[in-house]
């Protein structure tokens, strides 16, 4: 700190090129390391002098000074607004037409960091011509450039649906469809993540990136070694399911949900999540994609996740997903009631400690209203709250006059006992379920 | 006189009753007559009224019984509507929208696909770790080969037996035959391979270098590296000895437009050889008279200048001491001069 930028500054005009190189080299790592001395950099001025000389200098150059415009983009939007401000842009794309791969990959780097930021710096790297150029790199031979490549064009497409469709007018679906299959781990982490950037918008572009045909090759990136590549291709999947019960049924067919358990079966932690939240999408938009869930044994794996997790957000969403599957009918209700996770779920509804998201993703009206299966409900009803008790008792009341052994079976496990503990206040609906079950039985066994 | 008084008001009163008696009687005469009328009019009028009722009330019995036996009708067709759009309705939801066996099928279908697909993931799986194992393996054959060529030292001699060999044992180690296997390591070929390797590393291209470049350094270790601003001889092999990548349309058609070119060129050399005198000249005596045409560019304005083919110098014949200039000699050489004639007679020129 101790002025040696203004020291370096001058060596950045100097005659000898290699001098030239070091200094720029030296201004990148200073600028790496802080937030602060990023800030004196630019300030200093250095970001235009770099830019201007840019287009006459040799790649070792252009690689280095790609490198600074990198790092000082990476801190904060606001830095990144510099170096759009002093006309890097330009200058970058001149770079990414250049032949060597080094320099080609630094300068797709810099946009990468650039783009990451909001929407407006993402609108800045398209208006300077890069996303074209950006799919010529993804199809180089070099494996670090198609992964620069790739992250870039994810960066950019995450931000909004515009900057998406024009990722998706420069072709570059096909280019990353034709990667996935690749065996390089990262890459396919950054691939199956523009896919996804690409696709979670609408449906259209979903459509469009399933039309590249990634379905099933998709899936074995489920299998694969590394977590996160488990993770982006989940996300992907979770992504094109979301939007309409077409896509899901496509997903459907080819395997997708098996895939998917297996995998959740398999990851534990925050990997997990998007493929939970993709079987509780599947299951949202239709009965038969929830009966096709429940089918390809997709219950327990979430019932696991439910009682293993520790963090919130992961047992919110196997508790969403499992509402989602059971509310349907009475057959999906039984379903989810016979694998013994409705006490699971009480259990979080009460428990004091977890957070309002989690009671109302676990909130059990949905299944409970279509849970017919009485001896699953039987042990809620000694626990439950009265909210709670109003559903089950309301669900017994609906199936005990028409079922004679039901009935038995009610007043033997003690649960007619329970049902008169209860207070309610007359005229509520509370009273007239209880009424209902009252008046199945003669009055003897209810006194 | 009060007679003719009691008289005349008896006879008065007399008439008065009487008076009043015919009164009565013919009040009671036309009332008679009068109620017979209205008697008469009354039964007319019912009459009248009894057959206009009739005819009204019949009239509206008609239509409450074509009313009637609409509503029996409509009835009757609603009863068989109803019938069949039971049966249709039946029939369409079971076999369009919730169609019972087709969503089990369906279901079964999915389950079917899902364990195959289980299982091809499964054998993907399975071959991606044999592959990891297999590389692994062959990592770990190389260290230990790479060791034993760097502790070649340790072999045992015949008068001293190694590390790996020793006389209690009833053969020698594994290690003692991998060091009988191998070949030394000599450090400068191993200070050679490190820098290169690294080098092409940092190309940032596929993980491994391609094969030929490792069999290079072979080349390049009695060479020293040229001196001057040359690059890399590594990178200039590399770049010299990079495989081609035909376009689709080179690569792909049998009748390559190279190969084609090649034809024609081989055709031409047959047809008319550069080197002429060597072969057998058709007609070749047919141009002998034919005169030399100079090029436009080298004749000048009427006949062909002697620029650049005679002499440069300036000639001024006046000023010549006899009739022809100095010849210009050159100074002999002296090793040109025993040129042919230093050792034997069969090297003189002839």
């Amino acid at each position: 700190n101790s002025g040696v930028v203004s020291l370096l500054r001058p060596l950045l005009l100097d005659v000898v090129p290699s001098i030239r190189q070091t200094s720029a080299l030296a201004l990148g790592r200073l600028a790496d390391y802080n937030v602060d001395l990023a800030e004196v950099v630019v300030k200093a001025g250095i970001l235009p002098q770099l830019v201007g000389s840019l287009p006459e200098e040799n790649r070792h150059y252009k690689k280095t000074a790609a490198f600074v415009l990198r790092v000082v983009a990476k801190h904060s939007p606001q830095l990144a607004q510099a170096v759009v401000q002093c006309g890097a842009l330009e200058t970058l794309v001149i770079c990414l037409e250049d032949f060597d791969p080094g320099v080609k990959e630094a300068a797709s780097w810099a946009f990468d960091y650039v783009a990451r930021h909001n929407p407006e710096l993402s609108q800045a790297v398209v208006d300077a011509g890069a996303v074209p150029l950006l799919v010529l790199c993804i199809q180089e031979p070099e494996i670090a450039l198609k992964r620069i490549a790739a992250s870039t064009l994810s960066d950019i497409s995450k931000h909004s649906p515009e900057l998406a469709q024009t990722v998706v007018d420069a072709g570059a679906i096909a280019h990353l469809a034709q990667m996935i299959p690749n065996p390089d781990a990262k890459l396919k982490r950054q691939v199956l993540s523009a896919l996804s950037q690409i696709a979670k918008h609408s449906m259209d572009l979903a459509e469009l990136v399933v039309e590249a045909e990634i379905f099933p090759v998709v899936l074995t990136c489920l299998k694969d070694s590394d977590e996160y590549v488990k993770k982006n291709g989940a996300t992907l999947i979770r992504e094109i399911a979301k939007h309409s019960p077409e896509l899901s049924q496509l997903i459907v067919n080819s395997g997708g949900v098996a895939a998917m358990i297996d995998c959740i079966g398999s990851c534990r932690g925050t990997v997990r999540l998007p493929g939970i939240m993709m079987l509780g999408y599947v299951a949202a938009h239709s009965e038969n994609l929830s009966m096709a869930v429940i089918v390809s044994k997709g219950i327990p794996p979430l019932c696991a996740c439910l009682v293993e997790e520790h963090e919130d957000h992961i047992k919110a969403a196997a508790a969403w997903a499992l509402g989602q599957i059971g509310r349907h009918s009475a057959e999906h209700a039984r379903h989810v009631a016979v694998a013994n996770v409705l006490p699971t779920l009480l259990d979080i509804y009460m428990d004091t400690r977890s957070s309002e998201d989690l009671k109302m993703k676990a909130t059990l009206k949905n299944i409970l209203q279509k849970c017919t299966h009485l001896p699953s409900l039987e042990p809620l009803l000694h626990d439950a709250p009265p909210n709670i008790m109003k559903h089950i008792v309301g669900q017994f009341s609906k199936v005990l006059p028409h079922d004679s052994k039901a009935r038995r079976l009610f007043v033997t496990t003690g649960g007619l006992k329970k049902v008169q503990e209860i207070k309610a206040e007359p005229g509520s609906l509370l009273q007239e379920y209880i009424s209902a079950i009252n008046n199945c039985y003669p009055e003897e066994i209810v006194r | 006189k009060h007679d003719y008084f009691y008289i005349f008001r008896a006879m008065d009163e007399d008439r008065k009753i009487k008076y009043k008696a015919a009164v009565k009687i013919q009040s009671w005469f036309r009332g008679c007559r009068v109620q017979a009328y209205l008697r008469h009019l009354n039964q007319v009028v019912i009459l009248i009224q009894k057959w206009w009722r009739g005819y009204r009330c019949r009239k509206y019995f008609r239509k409450m019984v074509e009313t009637a036996y609409f509503i029996m009708k409509m009835n009757f067709y609603n009863e068989m509507a109803v019938r069949i759009q039971k049966r249709w309705r039946g029939y369409y939801v079971r076999k369009y929208i919730h169609n019972y066996y087709a969503l089990k099928k369906y279901l079964e279908a999915v389950s079917v696909n899902n364990t195959f697909v289980r299982s091809e993931l499964q054998e993907y799986t399975e071959m991606k770790e044999s592959e990891k194992n297999m590389q692994d393996l062959e990592k770990k054959e190389k260290e230990k080969k790479y060791q034993a060529r760097k502790m070649h030292y340790l072999l045992s001699t015949k008068q001293i037996p190694g590390i790996y060999n020793s006389p209690f044992r009833k053969s020698p180690d594994l290690m003692e035959l991998l060091l009988q296997k191998s070949k030394p390591l000599s450090h400068r070929r191993q200070q050679m391979k490190s820098p290169v390797a690294y080098e092409l590393y940092d190309w940032s291209t596929c993980k491994k270098p391609p094969a030929f470049i490792t069999a290079l350094p072979l080349l390049l270790v009695n060479r020293q590296k040229p001196r001057g601003p040359f690059r890399d001889t590594v990178e200039v092999l590399w770049q010299r000895y990079k495989p081609s990548e035909p376009t689709l349309r080179v690569a792909e058609s049998i009748n390559s437009p190279l190969e084609k070119a090649r034809e024609g060129i081989r055709r031409k050399e047959w047809r008319d050889p550069i080197h002429d005198n060597e072969q057998f000249l058709l007609f070749s005596s047919y141009r002998e008279n034919e005169k030399y045409e100079p090029s436009l560019c080298r004749s000048g304005k009427y006949h062909q200048e002697a620029y650049g083919t005679k002499h440069f110098r300036e000639v001024h014949p006046e000023k010549w001491v006899a009739d022809k200039d100095f010849q210009t000699v050159l100074p002999s050489i002296v090793l040109f001069e025993k040129f042919g004639k230093t050792y034997s007679s069969t090297g003189q020129i002839v």
